[in-house]
């Protein structure tokens, strides 16, 4: 059997695997620890296709809130019951008041916009390396959110998107991460992939091979925002509530972190940072309650211990967890 | 094959190549000798569509690429394997040489190339799944030629290969240029140790400060007193 069709099958396999574990929580576990569940594959996803741009490319990206974003508004304005659309959105255009679309077309479309706006601002902002990339797209975390506060028609500005169908539950964030994980995986294992490493490790020898720098980082910038979009729209629907402050640098910094401490250009690093960063300050937050016995709760200290194992990670491991490796599951066989 | 006229690169105010024209015939070794800042390395990358041309015309095979991208002269035929080998560190040496073949479509041919490089350089052979990043610099000169050979290039270009190495890696890696050149490879080579460059080209262009100082047969600019005396030292 030739080892691409045998590590298909395996994966296929874990897929239903993962199948089963997550019938088993929806069976067991209760609401609580879904919803963590269910955060955990948006993590995922998150921190995945980041490392799409930020791990594979090099293009140290923090736009991911702005997509996020993007993705969810876009979203929620498609789902939203006629009914509430007519009585919460009288400005929005009538093609758009008179749909109620299922959660799956307004998810991708929520990606494909946000894929869309990355194409375009990629074109200035590719020009950029480095530090300077990173700023820029911070910038574009900003605009996104002015755009979301002052554009009343349709985001109903500060007061935000209420009472969106909670559709969203962990068989759509899983399925969805095991989608970001499996594309992701393909791309990096093909010469686009190569490309995108090849740009990152030297940016002069690859162009001296034929490979077109614009092209390639833009189509992992657009391909990362996809997923970023995707996620965004799986968070409204599981929060179900969203507000243009949701989506603040502390959501990309916590991804930044958990792809960071997992290990960029490691695909296995970014979901285990994804997992152990999500669990971890739900567990903290415990510990801040818990602390309470004497007088107020401990707020904050899980934020702390997060940040903090940040800065340790970097002093003392910088590559990460994983340090660019994978880690191959059992059963698969290392590809050609 | 190449034939450059009247080319001038500046960086901001300062121009590193200023009016150089040269030229290179199918099936010759050409080099470029010169010291250091002299702009030989800029000349190739002005080649290859990474370096700011000010004015001047680059004609490859009748075409002028001038204002071509990069990938569009790789296209062309012309592979450059740049000055301080720039390996993929982070990609094994098979990786690199898949990725030295980019722009090729043609799978099976694609391997037997591999295959044609690691006979060339069996070393390369046997760290396949190392990374690149993990070898000696003459191994990495070894895999940044094979990478660059990958393209079935029309026309080489190699910047310094002999930089940092030891006189033995050295000479092997000149036998592997000997041998690609006798096999009809049309090579642009450009070198710091003239000596060795002088041995091994059929042509050279001397370049000084931007400039083409001295122009002609290897066999003649070898004796040349005045090269003698300042890129010989003898």
């Amino acid at each position: 059997m030739k080892g691409s069709t045998r590590n298909l099958l395996v994966g296929v396999a874990y897929v239903v695997l993962l199948g089963g574990l997550l019938w088993l929580a929806q069976s067991t576990l209760n609401n609580y620890y879904l919803r963590i569940l269910a955060v955990i594959g948006i993590n995922i996803i998150l921190t995945v296709s980041l490392n799409l741009t930020n791990g594979f490319t090099g293009d140290f990206s923090l736009g991911i809130a702005a997509f996020m974003a993007i993705g969810a508004y876009t979203a929620a304005l498609l789902s939203l019951p006629v009914a509430m659309k007519t009585a919460s959105f009288p400005g929005l255009p009538e093609w758009l008041q008179g749909i109620a679309a299922p959660f799956l077309p307004a998810t991708i479309a929520g990606g494909l916009l946000a894929a869309g706006v990355a194409a375009l601002v990629g074109v200035p902002v590719l020009r950029l390396r480095g530090h300077y990339l990173a700023v820029a797209t911070l910038g574009l975390m900003v605009i996104v959110r002015i755009v979301a506060n002052n554009w009343q028609d349709v985001t109903r500005g500060a007061r935000g998107i209420n009472g969106l169908p909670p559709v969203s539950n962990i068989w759509w964030t899983f399925g969805w991460a095991v989608i970001t994980i499996y594309v992701v995986w393909m791309i990096v294992n093909s010469p686009y992939g190569r490309a995108m490493i090849g740009v990152r490790e030297d940016w002069l020898a690859a162009q001296a091979r034929g490979v077109r720098l614009l092209r390639t980082r833009m189509l992992a910038f657009t391909i990362s925002a996809f997923f970023a979009g995707v996620a965004g729209a799986l968070w409204a629907h599981l929060i179900t509530a969203i507000t243009p402050s949701s989506f603040s640098f502390v959501i990309t910094f916590n991804i930044v972190v958990m792809l960071v401490v997992g290990g960029m250009g490691s695909i296995t690093g970014s979901v285990l940072g994804a997992v152990l960063l999500t669990l971890l300050p739900e567990g903290l937050r415990q510990v801040e309650t818990a602390l309470a016995s004497g007088g107020a709760p401990v707020y904050g200290l899980s934020q702390i211990i997060i940040a903090l194992l940040a800065a340790l990670v970097m002093i003392f491991r910088r590559q990460g967890l994983f340090g660019g490796k994978e880690l191959r599951l059992p059963g698969m066989v290392e590809r050609e | 094959m190449l034939r450059i006229e009247g080319l001038t690169v500046a960086y901001g105010g300062i121009e590193a190549v200023r009016g150089v024209s040269l030229d290179v015939v199918e099936g010759e070794l050409v080099t470029i000798v010169g010291n250091n800042g002299a702009g030989k390395t800029t000349t190739l990358m002005a080649i290859s569509g990474v370096a700011p041309i000010r004015s001047g015309r680059i004609v490859i095979n009748g075409e002028e690429t001038t204002r071509l991208a990069p990938h569009a002269i790789v296209a062309r035929g012309v592979a450059h394997c740049p000055e301080g080998r720039l390996v993929f560190g982070r990609l094994t040496v098979h990786e690199n040489l898949r990725l030295g073949a980019y722009q090729r479509k043609d799978g099976a041919s694609v391997r037997q190339d591999i295959d044609r490089v690691y006979a060339l350089f069996p070393r390369l052979l046997e760290r396949r799944t190392q990374l690149a990043g993990t070898l000696s610099g003459g191994e990495q000169q070894m895999l940044a030629i094979g990478r660059a050979l990958m393209s079935r290039p029309r026309l080489l270009m190699l910047d310094e290969p002999s930089l940092g190495l030891a006189p033995l890696i050295v000479q092997r890696i000149f036998g592997v240029i000997r041998q690609l050149h006798a096999e009809g490879v049309t090579i642009l080579l450009v070198e710091q140790n003239a000596h060795l460059a002088l041995t091994v080209a059929d042509r050279a262009y001397v370049l000084e400060t931007g400039e083409v100082r001295l122009a002609g047969a290897a066999k003649e600019l070898i004796d040349n007193p005045e090269v003698r005396k300042a890129y010989l030292s003898q």
